[in-house]
């Protein structure tokens, strides 16, 4: 017992002492997840939409009148007028607008004439995102341009209509508990992947092993010590993120308890992932390699950014099996949410034996000789 | 019993042979030198002697348990400095006894007696509380020698312990060393590449040179069990036929070696030589163009056993200086 209190010891004061390194692995994933969440959380607004009249009927004018409202409330986007096609495709390409709706000629005819009338809209859809904001924004502007209101009667379409459960989540808050559990693992490679195989190459666990100090004691020494760091700034995350996103009553009592449970136990299945990785290495520039690629293989499956179901079979394999995905998910719950224990008991249970299974695989794995 | 008994010890790397059947044994209470140029196989050896290293053949007993059998009781008996400066920089010198003292398991009242009296044997008292960054490279390796006494080890092992420190902080741990093993009945191993070091602070000296053992005695014994009392090295301003023959023929000569137009003669008496060399010279009509005598040194004995020059084998061996994983860094 002494002997696992010596490593963790050694490691707290060391970090006690130089503290810079730690304190930019939670401020980076602060400052992520603020760019992120302002990144990918607004509607599109101001796109460039050229409108191109070729029949300067009535319906068309109509039209025109309506694309000029949505500019002027919505205002997801601004009209410019065009008269000659060949101009405005040619400011479609070189990006100048991002779509251009066409009235073709006869279309008021048509109209009146119940032939099936149509406008089109041609759109650059290298960015899906502004294209698809744009097409969205047409469709809700014909709504009202094919019903004028009328007085209520009854209807046969079937509509559908949306309860929502919990407030609006904002997009920044849908990030926050992949956020967090991402600060968690950063923490837990630089403590646990550079750091440990640092130390190694410098010979410090030369002076280890020359100890009567067994390879559990070793194990487990590192980990907690790993883990201690790491629970280090899921906690900062868990305060400062919620602080951040707006998350409501961000400091409750009761929910941060849940999530300091949460914290401890991802710590700990991270680190010893991390150990477990990292047991048989001894080249320092191997952690520093693939810690870019373990990052991406780990998080994005987890559904902290995308949603599960969106994804190939091959990808829900790694889902299935990432630790990431359960303290993801435990994280959403509660802050999302703020459920109780029991909605999350699943995700502490596999984070758990996951962390057991790991310690024991990296003490058999763990060479006492070099 | 002997503190260490070695047997066929051997460790091989692929088809390198880093340590070659070595036989030998350290007695209870002297210090004991393994002199051997980069590459030797000193870390090697000593890496199997403390257990960090599983021999390919052969075994090693310390005080009487065995390496491969017993290794925490070889881990409890001894106390190891491996090459590396190993102590954390970071912490202060006493963090840094004190969590060495907590893996060894010692208890609070008495690691912070043993922890006192180190410090003040090394005579780091006025830097208990310094972070080690602020030390230099001697104080460092004198901390990391009281660190490896805190468990009280009757066989202290250390490797390589003054490499590139300045003469001055040798000096010092040469020092710190015999005092610790008068006051503490210690057996020292202790490796270099320093022919002085070996001379002055070992009872016995293991030569050793590619992984095998070249030579084994006190350095006086060793000294005078090659020929020759004293080394004449001299240069001159051409070399005639037949000179090296002229020069083997004076008196009390026992051998000489040619280095193109230098050469080295093992005298017997140092001084009858010299002058007749003085003369020889003088009637074949030459000039000297460099002359010094010296004692036979250990240096000698190397070239003698091993038929190469240590600081050769220095240069020699840069393309060996091992994966930088062992190197001792600064950071
Ligand atoms: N793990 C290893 N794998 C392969 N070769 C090794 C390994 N460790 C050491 N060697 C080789 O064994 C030889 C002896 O190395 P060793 O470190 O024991 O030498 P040394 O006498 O301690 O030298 P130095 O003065 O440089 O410390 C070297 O040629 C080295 O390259
Ligand atoms: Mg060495």
């Amino acid at each position: 017992m002494i002997r696992i209190w010596a490593i963790i010891e050694r490691d707290l004061r060391r970090f006690r002492s130089s503290p810079t390194l730690m304190i930019v692995s939670m401020v980076m994933p602060l400052m992520q997840l603020v760019v992120l969440g302002y990144a990918f959380g607004g509607k599109v607004k101001h796109l460039q939409l050229g409108v191109l009249d070729q029949d300067h009927g009535g319906s068309a004018i109509k039209v025109r009148a309506l694309a000029q409202a949505v500019a002027a409330n919505a205002q997801t986007f601004n009209t410019v007028q065009y008269d000659d096609q060949a101009a405005a495709l040619r400011d479609l390409r070189v990006g100048k607008i991002n779509g251009l709706l066409e009235i073709p000629p006869a279309f008021s005819r048509k109209v009146m004439a119940g032939d099936n009338p149509r406008i089109a809209l041609v759109e650059d859809n290298t960015d899906q995102f502004a294209a698809s904001a744009l097409e969205g924004s047409i469709n809700q502007m014909l709504i009202p341009y094919n019903r004028p209101p009328v007085p209520a009667r009854l209807t046969a379409d079937a509509t559908l209509s949306v309860v929502e459960v919990y407030p609006y989540v904002p997009y920044i808050q849908y990030l926050l508990p992949g956020t967090i559990v991402l600060a968690i693992f950063v923490s837990a490679m630089i403590g646990g992947g550079i750091i440990f195989i640092d130390d190694k190459a410098r010979g410090l666990h030369e002076g280890y092993l020359v100890t009567p100090i067994r390879k559990v004691e070793l194990i487990l020494g590192f980990n907690l010590a790993g883990a201690a760091k790491a629970i280090l700034s899921g906690l900062v995350l868990v305060t400062f993120g919620s602080i951040i996103a707006g998350i409501p009553d961000p400091l409750n009592l009761v929910r941060l308890a849940r999530l300091m449970l949460l914290v401890l136990v991802t710590s700990l299945a991270l680190i010893s992932l991390m150990f477990l990785l990292m047991v048989r290495v001894s080249d320092p520039l191997v952690p520093r390699a693939i810690f870019g690629v373990l990052n991406t293989v780990l998080f994005f499956p987890s559904g902290a950014v995308y949603p599960i179901q969106a994804f190939p079979p091959w990808m829900r394999f790694i889902t299935t099996i990432d630790p990431f995905t359960y303290a993801v998910h435990g994280f959403k719950q509660i802050i999302l949410k703020n459920t109780g224990l029991m909605a999350i008991s699943g995700d502490l249970a596999y984070l758990a034996a996951f962390t057991l299974i790991s310690m024991v695989a990296a003490t058999l794995l763990f060479r006492r000789t070099l | 019993m002997g503190a260490v008994e070695v047997e066929n010890l051997t460790k091989r790397f692929g088809d390198f042979c880093a340590v070659d059947h070595l036989n030998f044994a350290v007695e209870t209470g002297e210090i004991f030198g393994l002199l051997g140029p980069n590459g030797a196989g000193k870390s090697t050896l000593i890496r199997m002697l403390t257990t960090l290293v599983v021999p390919s053949e052969g075994t090693a007993r310390i005080n009487g348990f065995d390496v491969i059998k017993n290794p925490n009781d070889v881990r409890r008996s001894i106390g190891v400095i491996p090459q590396a400066m190993t102590s954390d920089l970071d912490l202060t010198a006493v963090e840094n006894m004190s969590i060495f003292a907590k893996l060894y398991g010692i208890p609070r009242e008495k690691r912070r007696r043993a922890i006192d009296a180190l410090l003040r044997a090394v005579d780091l008292e006025q830097w208990r509380d310094k972070p080690v960054k602020m030390f230099s490279g001697g104080m460092r390796r004198r901390l990391e020698i009281a660190r490896g006494l805190v468990h009280e080890p009757s066989l202290f092992i250390l490797d390589e312990p003054t490499t590139g420190l300045d003469p001055v902080s040798r000096v010092a741990v040469w020092e710190m060393l015999e005092s610790l093993k008068r006051q503490r009945a210690l057996t020292i191993l202790v490796s270099t590449h320093y022919m002085d070091e070996a001379d002055k602070l070992c009872d016995r000296v293991a030569i050793i040179d590619h992984g095998k053992l070249a030579a084994l005695d006190s350095p006086l014994k060793l000294k005078a069990s090659i020929p020759g009392k004293n080394i004449l090295e001299a240069g001159f301003s051409s070399v005639p036929p037949g000179w090296e023959e002229t020069l083997r023929a004076l008196p009390d000569v026992a051998d000489v070696k040619a280095e193109e137009s230098v050469f080295r003669i093992s005298s017997n008496n140092g001084p009858r030589t010299t002058t007749a060399l003085l003369e020889a010279v003088r009637q074949a009509g030459l000039t000297l163009t460099s002359l010094s005598v010296q004692s036979t040194t250990l240096d000698d004995v190397f070239v003698h056993y091993t038929g190469h020059q240590l600081r050769d084998a220095l240069k020699e061996s840069v393309q060996y200086s091992s994966s930088f994983m062992y190197e001792p860094k600064q950071s």
